[in-house]
């Protein structure tokens, strides 16, 4: 299935990645190119195939639900672009 | 006399101990070598003032005789996609403008633990993602060989800037990615040895993610014995990483011995591509008549689905980057570009912060995993991906390592390969499958194309085998007897 200017332009909204009008038609057309090239995954036979978790054959650790790293909320705000005191800033969410 | 940052990573080691030169001494002629090679476009961001302080700490704990191994004292260094505390780090992207991280990565840290001296942060591919350094937020890197006609030439990618910074001589070895092959690649084409351990076998924690199920950091150093020496640095469990593996770093220096009598070397004749350049196969057979001699057997292999093993690469990274990524939403740290509403400022800051590949692949990443496409594309790319491995499986039961062309082609100029994706995708075609499975690979310079480029040859070998992989390499690389130098070296040329 090829894509048009307007499931791009869906797909940007999804990804919350604003792509100007001008842009969709060749973007669409990029896009089609590198999901063309990947179909011929369906060649492959893949019945009964489990798809893969992890390469390595390891049981993922469990660890306490504890707090291990915390009290210093000025080095975890410091990078923000909009801050009011320990907190970071945002547009306006609820009216 | 020549300069100290000409030397090896080994030789480095063995002068600091003898007491030749200081750490001092060799982070200074690194640093004037970082500043004379500007031109190539190599750092982000240089850090003399930390390598100094550094250098000058390891000077004293030499002093007071408690060196910390082979790495104290030695000049490195880091590609920008390392978190390193204080200093800005930038994955080459818009969207991280500005961010100092107030914690260092694992790896990095080790590398200080070590006792290694950071002389800055290089350039790369936008969140890695690129084979030619020209995706970069802060512009390409040039390659220090040039072409035939004097031309500039790419260094590879994604870790283009810290491939480069080895080749010119800048320093004997740097930190890389490798998540398809961004160490091994570059390093084909800039006449360098670079390596991708074994997934789990180094800490993921604090390196900028891209694709977390592939990703894996290595070193770039001038022989295998320097790579191998740095790796030891790098790697090791850290449960800050659920993917790290629980096992003990061997000393890979030691199995450098120089005997691969018996070595069962397997050829995949899968590997051998239409259009591919003779000299890439003929470099190939070469390589394997080389281990031969040696005592080792060669072994015709078979891996169908190697074909395969790209375009399910484009399904898997570009699906997990669009979920990785997605943490840059302009409020945490960063760009932020605002907008009347929330949504609209992710929007505006996004669309302001990626550029074009990371763009492409995030959307190929969102679409893939959309409602209606996520069996179609990414379970079926899992799939492939399971018989892949099993096939790697299959094969090294009857192999201890497989020996393949690192890249289907050397350096290419600045600019080439931009107008078509899938053309650039191409150049990591023999790397990407050891990425699939988990696998360690090496890349080493065995050879000069028409053009007096460097080309590679790699080594992929057992999961957690690297001392299998570093003995082959080595054995490569001595017969190889790769001198050819660069024409930028120690930022002189021209």
């Amino acid at each position: 299935m090829a894509l048009d200017r307007d499931d791009v332009r869906k797909i940007a909204f999804l990804a919350r990645i604003k792509v100007p009008d001008a842009e969709l038609a060749p973007l669409a057309d990029e896009l089609n190119g590198i999901i063309g090239w990947v179909e011929q995954l369906s060649e492959v036979d893949t019945d009964g195939v489990e798809p893969m978790t992890s390469v390595t054959e390891m049981t993922l650790k469990s660890r306490d639900d504890a707090v291990s790293d915390a009290g210093y909320p000025d080095r975890v705000v410091r990078n923000a672009p909009d801050r009011a005191g320990d907190f970071y800033a945002v547009p306006k969410v609820v009216e | 006399m020549a300069k100290l940052n000409d030397l090896t990573l080994a030789e480095a080691r063995d002068g600091l101990a003898a007491g030749d030169f200081s750490a001092v001494e060799l982070a200074e002629d690194c640093i004037a070598a970082m500043e004379a090679a500007r031109d190539l476009n190599l750092f982000i961001t240089e850090t003399p003032e930390i390598a100094r302080e550094r250098a000058a700490q390891s000077d004293a704990r030499r002093a007071a005789g408690g060196a910390h191994g082979a790495m104290d004292g030695i000049p490195i260094a880091v590609k920008d996609l390392f978190c390193t505390e204080g200093v800005l780090t930038t994955a080459a992207s818009h969207i991280l403008d500005g961010f100092h991280p107030p914690y260092e990565s694992t790896v990095s840290q080790n590398l200080i633990d070590a006792g290694a001296v950071m002389l800055g942060k290089t350039n790369l591919d936008e969140f890695a993602m690129g084979s030619a350094n020209m995706t970069s937020y802060y512009g390409p890197v040039k390659n220090p060989w040039v072409g035939a006609a004097g031309e500039d030439l790419v260094p590879g990618g994604s870790s283009g800037g810290s491939v480069a910074a080895v080749a010119a001589n800048v320093c004997p070895g740097s930190t890389g990615t490798d998540t398809g092959g961004s160490i091994r690649q570059p390093a084909s084409l800039c006449g360098v040895v670079g390596l991708k351990p074994t997934y789990g076998r180094c800490s993921r924690w604090g390196i900028v993610a891209f694709a977390s199920s592939l990703d894996q950091a290595g070193p770039f150093a001038r022989t295998v014995r320097d790579s191998a020496i740095m790796l030891k640095a790098m790697a090791g469990h850290d449960p800050k990483d659920s993917t790290s593996a629980p096992v003990e770093v061997p000393d890979f220096e030691a199995a450098i011995t120089g005997d691969v009598k018996g070595l069962r070397v397997g050829i995949p004749k899968e590997y051998t591509l239409d259009g591919m350049p003779a000299e890439i196969q003929a470099l190939w057979d070469r390589g394997a008549e080389w281990l031969k001699q040696q005592g080792a057997e060669i072994v015709p292999v078979s891996l169908p689905h190697t074909k395969y093993a790209l375009p399910a690469y484009y399904i898997v990274a570009p699906a997990e980057a669009s979920s990785n990524l997605a943490r840059y939403d302009g409020v945490r740290y960063g760009l932020r570009v605002d907008g009347d509403s929330l949504d609209e400022m992710y929007e505006n800051t996004r669309g302001a912060g990626f550029g074009a590949e990371v763009r492409r692949r995030v959307m190929i990443g969102t679409y893939v995993l959309s409602a209606g496409y996520y069996d179609a594309y990414y379970v079926k790319a899992q799939q492939v991906r399971t018989k892949i491995l099993n096939e790697f499986k299959q094969t090294f039961a009857d192999v201890d390592v497989l020996l393949t062309p690192t890249a289907p082609n050397a350096a290419f100029p600045i600019g080439a390969k931009m107008d078509d994706p899938v053309a650039m995708y191409l150049n990591d075609i023999f790397t990407v499958p050891a990425n699939m499975a988990g696998l360690p690979g090496i890349s080493v310079p065995a050879g000069l194309d028409a053009d007096g480029l460097p080309l590679g040859l790699q080594i992929v070998a057992k999961p957690f085998d690297e001392e299998t992989m570093f003995r082959a390499a080595d054995a490569l690389e001595r017969a190889a007897e790769f001198t050819a130098k660069p024409k930028y070296l120690g930022g002189q040329g021209g």
